[in-house]
């Protein structure tokens, strides 16, 4: 195995392994609102503020739409910025979600994914980050703790990099990763530091010819996101979305280099293939629930059962030509969606993922599994089920029902 | 839009602005437009403290005030302050 630095085993949940990276990434600003399933991160870093740990300035703030707003404020003067959200908080920061990434404002964010009311409900699902895949903001779901802490750290350099400066969000599921304790290998400080280096700013045309570093500087002044009429506003998104398409690039490049520092790799960064090399039959899932699957595929495997996993790690960007890559060969796949699209005919990740293989030669069955909502528990023998549905499928080439409720009682 | 605009590949990020705000002329936002009747004008000036855009200066040379038309949007706020009722607004 190649010599990996210094790390440290550590007993942390989801939430405590978020606050842990972010205060060893040198970070400026934290303006947060507390929420359930993400309470811990922010309560645990304002300890670290009050106990003289960090010099981030902290920003209690009165809603989470105020707490958006002083961290894109932050962050336009070249600032560090960390936030993080659930449920009807991230629903309430929706406006300056559209307002920071379109101000290109490399603001990280965890988000402790939870179900969205009515009725009332704190537990785990991806309603509330799925509603905002639109807003221009990266999106990547971690499996664990470790992979938490490990993407937290990765996406300040992710979001900072001169052909991105776009915001990250980095999804854990609300209580199955928020809350629950896991060991979490922690890399010193100094290593963190290393790695995440100093905001780096590119270069932009001002008013009167002038060109500065891109940061709210009273001696270098520019006007940041004003209005723009019909003749413009269009041209602004297109340089948006040239971004997420840099962003596929950046964020394989990071996790290698994250992979030769500390011996962890999450997939290629953007997806993850558990025996998928030779399998007929696979699920595509997003976050914890991959770690489910992969112990019941290990099962499956034992019978001969050619049973694969692609975890999707990164949604936005969607790796759309990587996962047509991947399920090149496969007969049939499943694909589980933690929300719902109403009246679409199947979940988000579904509708995605079905469009990505549209292109191939030879297409696999493509059907899809809703489940987990409001924190529902998904247990291995729900995910035998699937992948004894998709065997059916592929004997008698024949898709019965397209969407199916996993563990919704009829 | 017109040939003179600019593709995606060629200006700032986050609608940072390339031009000076000088050379935006907003005047011809304008439907209405001041009337002042010299005879009436005191010359108090308070127009050139409420006009919004600054478009009332005072030129000492003239000892009198002028109108930048190029930046007037026609609010009508320097007739309604107008003690005298000098200004009126008319269609542009």
């Amino acid at each position: 195995m190649k010599s990996v630095v210094k790390q440290e085993t550590q007993a942390v949940n989801g939430d405590e392994a978020v606050a842990l990276a972010v205060k060893q990434a040198d970070v400026d600003v934290v303006a947060a609102y507390p929420i359930t399933p993400q309470t811990i991160i922010v309560e645990k870093f304002s300890e670290y503020v009050s106990n003289g740990e960090v010099d981030t300035e902290y920003v209690c703030t009165e809603s989470e739409h105020s707490a958006m707003a002083a961290c894109l404020a932050a962050s336009a003067t070249g600032a560090r910025v960390f936030t993080a959200s659930a449920s009807a908080g991230l629903a309430l920061m929706h406006e300056m979600l559209f307002v920071t990434s379109g101000c290109r404002a490399p603001v990280v964010m965890a988000i402790a994914n939870r179900a969205l009311s009515a009725p009332l409900n704190i537990h785990g699902d991806h309603s509330d980050a799925m509603a905002e895949r639109d807003s221009g903001w990266i999106q990547i779901y971690a499996e664990n703790a470790q992979e938490v802490y490990d993407s937290v750290i990765q996406a300040f350099r992710i979001a900072e990099h001169l052909d991105v400066q776009l915001p990250v969000m980095i999804g854990l599921d609300g209580f199955t990763l928020s809350h629950t304790l896991e060991n979490v290998q922690i890399l010193t400080d100094d290593t963190v530091r290393g790695f995440v280096k100093t905001r780096q700013f590119p270069v932009v045309l001002t008013h009167d010819g002038k060109t500065f570093p891109f940061r709210l500087d009273p001696e270098a002044p520019m006007t940041m996101g004003p209005v723009a009429y019909p003749n413009y506003y269009f041209e602004f998104k297109r340089q948006q979305e040239e971004a997420m398409k840099n962003a596929m690039n950046v964020i394989q490049q990071i996790n290698d280099e994250y992979a030769q520092l500390t011996g962890r790799t999450y997939g290629d960064g953007l997806i993850e293939q558990y025996r998928l090399e030779d399998a007929e039959i696979t699920v595509v899932c997003l976050g914890s629930t991959a770690g489910t699957v992969k112990a019941v595929i290990d099962e499956l495997r034992e019978t001969g059962i050619k049973a694969g996993l692609l975890r999707i790690r990164t949604y936005r960007p969607f790796p759309a030509v990587a996962i047509a890559k991947a399920l090149g060969k496969v007969k049939a796949v499943a694909v589980m969606d933690r929300s719902m699209s109403f009246g679409g005919r199947g979940g988000a990740v579904f509708h995605e993922v079905r469009h990505a293989l549209y292109d191939l030669p030879t297409r696999p069955y493509v059907v899809n599994y809703i489940y987990g909502l409001g924190g529902r528990d998904t247990s291995p023998t729900q995910i035998k089920r699937v992948f004894e549905d998709l065997r059916k499928i592929v004997q008698t080439k024949r898709v019965e029902d397209l969407v199916h409720y996993l563990g919704l009682r009829e | 839009m017109n040939s003179k605009d600019k593709s995606w590949k060629e200006i700032s990020p986050a609608g940072v602005c390339w031009k000076s705000s000088k050379t935006y002329l907003t005047g011809d936002w304008k439907s209405f437009t001041p009337d002042r009747d010299v005879k009436k004008c005191t010359k108090c000036l308070l127009c050139t403290i409420y006009c919004p855009d600054a478009v009332i200066h005072w030129n000492a040379e003239k000892d009198d005030i002028e109108f930048d038309m190029n930046f007037c949007k026609g609010c009508g706020i320097c007739a309604n302050e107008c003690p005298t009722k000098a200004i009126v607004m008319k269609i542009a």
